[in-house]
């Protein structure tokens, strides 16, 4: 159905024709639904349609059924504003990405643009997984709401763990040489030398991204540097190729990482047989003893065999569900006007409340390991027979940043 | 220090082996169909994948046997079907056909084994430390991978310079069109070479699997680094592609464990040019620009040395 | 037997030609100028804006590749520098208040082409064919590696954005709205194509096209290959100059994409499957490859298979790119005969066509059960509803593939000897050789 809902949308608005009248209340999803970051694509896609379906068993958002539209922007910020157009000449007036910061931050550019140039024509941008404080800091915007905790949110976070943690002495930083590598670094290097001064930064390593296809000269100089600790906000091949480096040369020390959770990172653990080695800060996890969000969890995997990677997208769909009914409408700047400053009980437990000066929503933090499962953890991941468990939650106040933002607001 | 060294040089010539096993077989294309097989990265790419398959329902050793010859087989197809047809229309369109063909085989590896990495992993008789060196443990798969490597390249040597069909294999490597002249089927060379070469390709595809990542991207993320190796051995000769594979590799993988810069030799720059693209190259390692590294070889030498290091022929 | 040299000049062409030719252009000009009242929606708007900025590149790639033979695989570094420059020239105008309207801003991602055209020129066009191609891609690699390290320039993967409202209004118009961004491309897409193809009339594109034929014989003449093909170089380099600043403007934004691997293949794509022996080729091919990759991804899964498909049946059987094809009835047009073979055209459509659906089933089918088991079989491919768990679908899937081949076979040999009688006829009326 979506597939020929796509081609018409595309056929008839080239003809001009006025938008088709509102009976569905409509979602563009852009991220790449082919190409190399498909995989990932495609479990947001799923993860958000079975949102819409949950959303729509209980009556839709203010009497209208949600639809879910696919929009492939293979990785691309060019094709993403694109296909934006494209959307919003179907009738969408709530986007949502999350696939990649440079991405966000051209959609982000691009619907701040676009509003101000079409007033009474608003559309709403709802980051759920681009990562780059500066999206939420000098390149904010009221019309870009981000429900992840950014990468310096997580890193407070793990920071203020590792606070606590004193076994750890000497710390190794493995990064991707772009933005997001660049401000794990820099958050890391600030927030470590705050809070725990006698910790060293034995190392501190810029990679180029997605090339490196053997990181074995990058193990023997962590091994070199005798770190215990290693924090890296390495994804994809680089986290999975470093691993497999790790486990051939036999390196023992802890992985604190970002994207350990990702798809392909659990096999890699379990290849590398690295048990409750490596650690991952993240918004949630499914072994959390909290009844609805398991409950949730074993319908998606039942309906969808994989694990719910994002939590934060549960978060965005109810919230926007919420801030409809509270502004009685879906037309986007009354939602954005209700959205911001909403305290919201969180999909696993905890309160959290979008921030109304930079749109970012803040939550309770995980951090959790890998490993082999005992009674407390029930779901396994990627059918490794090994389980995130519970090390530590940081509560939504101890993850909170102060923000650059200088918001200009639609009067 | 000497670690670092040690375990680089190990590393490198690992890498290097690895490229050669698969600059091999494009040098010699290139040399006699005078065609640069922009998909052999894909069948590098094919050899993997179908290791991967063939391991999972029989095991790694059939794999190892099977996949190449499946491959080449595959290969020898192209050449036939494909390649010979499009010949007519000269080299650029040949050129073309390889481009199109790439993009094709990826998408096709994509479709029936999805896009996200395959659990290709290791036989477990050849999953143990080999020897430890300093404190490092050396896996012994990959002097397996070395091992391998070094046999076919002592095959080759001696199918080359041993057999009929290696005289003319050689004889055409230089003087393509004479080879023709003195009567020999040059259909069947051709199509045999073509095979020889991706079935070659498709043994570095197996033996590498395990080790990297087997994933769709694999022949991109390698194919440039080919053409590279390639171009700087020279056409025309197996002793340069050897060279310039153990060359590239080598420098990639030191190049890669170097964390010198210009700002680490001769201190910051003032603050003044902190936000200029001065700053930019001042601060940058080696490590970040490990990777363009062999294109700047690759412009120099066909700029400097047009005919590579170790070439006979220029075209 | 005539006289081997002639002692008069070609005699001017006939006033009605030139009309013939000046009308051309001029209905080109209306049709820019109609177009948007037809199609008036945002997205269509955008899709014209694209297909207008890849006919200049597509045109630009050609004055290399079909005119003098020199196959790039790094084309987009002179797009995307030029897109760069536009970028940051935008936000150093838009903040120093310069009065330089939008209208004159890509002429300075022109000026940007053509100076790196002419710093890398050079070196790159000291030999041709593979070796070309090879220095290309290398030096392709290496500008779009360090557009990752270069980051205060380059703005690092997110790249830098510009807002080009805040530059000198011309005419009451700030070039917000995406409709006279539409009017600016159009007429800088007249201006390039009216300008290449004045470049190709001049001796210096005949030129062009004797090196591409025999560099030797070049020689012998007595004009210097390399001086030629790097003067094409150059010029090459400015037209892709103008079209990636045109994409900078439509955008605001230019991110190391611009650089990369990617654009430089769908440049290629468009200017090969339109045909590089033609001027009309790349135009025909820019258009049918934009709409191609916007449309293709939304009526299937695996586009870039059929991309990648279509492009290697091109390459295989229609070498000419479409222009080439439909060219090659010309001829027949001027005798006449056309009629002859069009009957078997039509006998030939219907197998053909049962082949590829047959094909495109089979595809659509695979990839549903190994890209999407889970899903429910049902699907829908091209707009077309049918179930892939079927067994009924797999039958006429293989049927169709299989006996469409091998009728669409006899079919093809017919449309042979009716080109060849079609062809002869021709051929005695003097018009083909």
């Amino acid at each position: 159905m979506r597939k020929f809902m796509m081609a018409a949308a595309f056929a008839l608005p080239m003809l001009g024709g006025a938008a088709m009248a509102q009976e569905t209340l409509k979602i563009g999803y852009i991220d790449p639904l082919s190409g190399s970051g498909a995989s990932i694509g495609e479990v947001g896609l799923k993860t958000f349609q079975f949102l819409a379906d949950e959303v729509n068993a209980k009556g839709g958002i203010q009497g209208k059924k949600v639809e879910i539209v696919p929009l492939d922007n293979k990785t691309n910020p060019q094709e993403s504003l694109i296909q934006a157009q494209k959307a919003i000449d179907a009738g969408v007036r709530y986007l949502t990405q999350g696939n990649g910061s440079s991405v966000a931050g051209a959609l982000s550019d691009f619907v701040t643009k676009y509003n101000e140039r079409n007033p009474g024509k608003e559309v709403l941008y709802f980051n759920y997984a681009a990562v780059d404080p500066v999206l939420t800091n000098a390149k904010c915007s009221f019309w870009h709401f981000r429900w992840d905790a950014n990468s310096d949110i997580k890193m407070e976070a793990l920071t203020n763990y590792m606070k606590a943690t004193p076994a750890i002495k000497n710390v190794y930083l493995i990064n991707q040489d772009y933005s997001f590598g660049e401000s794990v670094r820099t958050a890391a290097k600030a927030m470590l030398a705050a809070k725990r001064p006698d910790i060293k930064i034995v190392g501190d390593e810029l990679h180029p991204l997605l090339k490196i296809t053997d990181f074995a000269p990058y193990i023997a100089k962590i091994k070199a540097s005798g770190a215990d600790t290693v924090v890296t906000g390495n994804w994809g091949q680089d986290f999975a190729l470093l691993l497999k480096a790790a486990a051939d040369a036999g390196l023992k020390v802890n992985w604190y990482t970002y994207y350990a959770g990702g798809t392909g990172g659990p096999t890699a653990i379990k290849q590398a047989n690295l048990n409750h080695q490596v650690f991952q800060v993240g918004e949630g996890i499914p072994n959390l003893d909290h009844p609805s969000s398991q409950e949730f969890e074993k319908a998606i995997r039942a309906k969808y065999d994989f694990s719910l990677f994002y939590p934060r997208a549960v978060n965005e769909m109810r919230m926007l569900a919420a801030a409809a009914d509270k502004a009685k409408s879906i037309d986007p700047v009354k939602v954005a006007a209700a959205l911001e400053g909403m305290e919201v009980e969180v999909f696993d437990g905890g309160k959290g409340y979008m921030r109304k000066d930079d749109h970012q929503f803040f939550q309770p933090i995980y951090i959790s390991s890998l490993g082999d499962r005992t009674e407390r953890e029930p779901f396994d991941e990627e059918k490794t027979g090994w389980g995130w468990r519970l090390v530590a939650k940081i509560d939504t106040s101890a993850t909170v940043l102060p923000t650059t933002c200088k918001m200009e607001r639609p009067n | 220090m000497l670690e670092l060294i040690v375990i680089s040089t190990l590393n490198g010539v690992l890498f290097g082996m690895l490229l050669f096993l698969m600059a091999s077989g494009l040098t010699v294309i290139f040399s006699m169909l005078g065609v640069l097989n922009f998909a052999h990265a894909s069948f590098y790419m094919l050899g993997a994948f179908f290791g991967f398959q063939i391991s999972r329902w029989f095991g790694f050793w059939p794999a190892l046997l099977v996949a190449p010859l499946l491959a080449g087989a595959i290969g020898a197809g192209v050449e036939r079907y494909g390649l010979r047809r499009v010949h007519k229309n000269g080299h650029v369109a040949e050129l073309l056909f390889t481009f199109g063909l790439a993009f094709v085989i990826e998408e096709v590896v994509q479709i029936i084994w999805g896009k996200g990495p395959v659990d290709f992993r290791i036989p477990p008789s050849l999953d143990f430390p080999a020897f430890t060196i300093f404190s490092t443990n050396y896996p012994a798969y990959k002097m397996f991978m070395l091992l391998v490597s070094i046999a076919i390249f002592v095959g080759l040597l001696i199918v080359l310079k041993r057999t009929r069909i290696g005289l003319i294999v050689q004889a055409a490597l230089t003087h393509p069109h004479m080879v023709g002249h003195l009567g020999h089927n040059v259909g069947r060379i051709f199509m045999l070479v073509f095979g020889v070469g991706t079935a070659l390709a498709a043994v570095a595809g197996v033996i590498a699997g395990p080790a990297l990542v087997t994933q769709s991207n694999m022949a991109g993320l390698l194919g440039p680094i080919l053409f590279v190796v390639v171009v700087v051995g020279g056409l025309g000769s197996l002793p340069g592609a050897f060279v310039a594979s153990l060359l590239i590799g080598l420098v990639q993988t030191f190049a890669v464990s170097m964390n010198g810069s210009l700002s680490g030799a001769f201190g910051p720059l003032s603050p003044d040019y902190a936000s200029t693209w001065l700053a930019d190259i001042w601060s940058v390692t080696i490590a970040q620009i490990a990777p363009i590294v062999p294109y700047v070889l690759l412009v120099l030498i066909l700029i400097f040395r047009p005919m590579g290091l170790l070439g006979t022929r220029e075209t | 037997m005539s006289e081997i040299a002639s002692t008069v000049a070609p005699p001017l062409p006939a006033t009605s030609e030139k009309l013939k030719f000046y009308a051309i252009w001029m209905a080109a000009a209306i049709v820019l100028l109609l177009l948007p009242h037809i199609f008036s929606s945002g997205g269509s708007l955008t899709t014209f804006s694209l297909i207008g900025i890849s006919i200049i590149f597509s045109l630009s790639y050609n004055i290399l590749l079909g005119q003098t033979g020199m196959l790039s695989f790094g084309h987009a570094v002179y797009y995307g520098l030029g897109g760069f420059l536009v970028i940051h020239a935008i936000n150093i105008i838009g903040a120093n208040k310069l009065p330089i309207p939008l209208p004159v801003v890509p002429l300075i991602g022109g000026l940007t082409g053509l100076l790196f055209a002419a710093l890398l020129g050079w070196v790159s066009t000291q030999r041709s064919g593979t070796a070309f191609a090879m220095i290309s891609l290398g030096v392709a690699e290496l500008i779009a590696s360090s557009a990752l390290i270069l980051r205060t320039f380059f703005g690092g993967e997110a790249g830098v954005s510009a807002n080009r409202t805040k530059l000198l209004k011309l005419f009451g118009w700030n070039f917000g709205p995406q409709i006279q961004i539409y009017y600016l491309v159009a007429t800088w897409t007249l201006i390039a194509v009216i300008a290449m193809y004045a470049l190709t009339r001049t001796p210096l594109g005949r030129m062009c096209n004797a090196v591409r034929d025999n560099p030797e014989r070049v020689q012998f003449v007595g004009y210097n290959p390399h001086t030629v093909r790097y003067l094409a170089f150059c010029f090459s380099g400015f037209f892709a100059g103008i079209a990636g600043a045109l994409a900078a403007i439509n955008f605001e934004i230019a991110n190391a994409a611009y650089l990369g691997a990617q654009q430089s293949g769908t440049v290629l794509f468009a200017t090969y499957i339109g045909g590089i022996g033609f001027f009309i080729g790349p135009i025909v091919g820019a258009i049918f490859v934009t709409f191609l990759s916007l449309g293709l991804s939304d009526l299937t899964q695996v586009w870039q298979l059929y991309f990648g498909l279509i492009f290697i049946a091109v390459v295989l059987f229609a070498p000419g790119g479409i222009t080439g094809l439909l060219m090659m009835h010309r001829p027949l047009v001027k005798a006449g005969t056309l009629p002859k073979v069009l009957p078997s055209y039509l006998a030939a459509l219907v197998p053909t066509l049962a082949m590829i659906v047959g094909l495109v089933l089979a595809i659509e089918t695979i990839v549903h059960y190994t890209v999407n088991p889970g899903d429910d079989s049902h699907i829908k491919a091209f707009g077309v509803n049918f179930d892939a768990a079927s067994p009924y679908i797999w039958a006429m899937s293989v049927i169709l593939l299989l006996a469409g081949f091998l009728v669409a076979r006899k079919t093809w040999a017919w449309i042979g000897h009716a080109w060849d009688n079609a062809t002869s006829v021709a051929r005695e009326k003097g018009i083909a050789t």
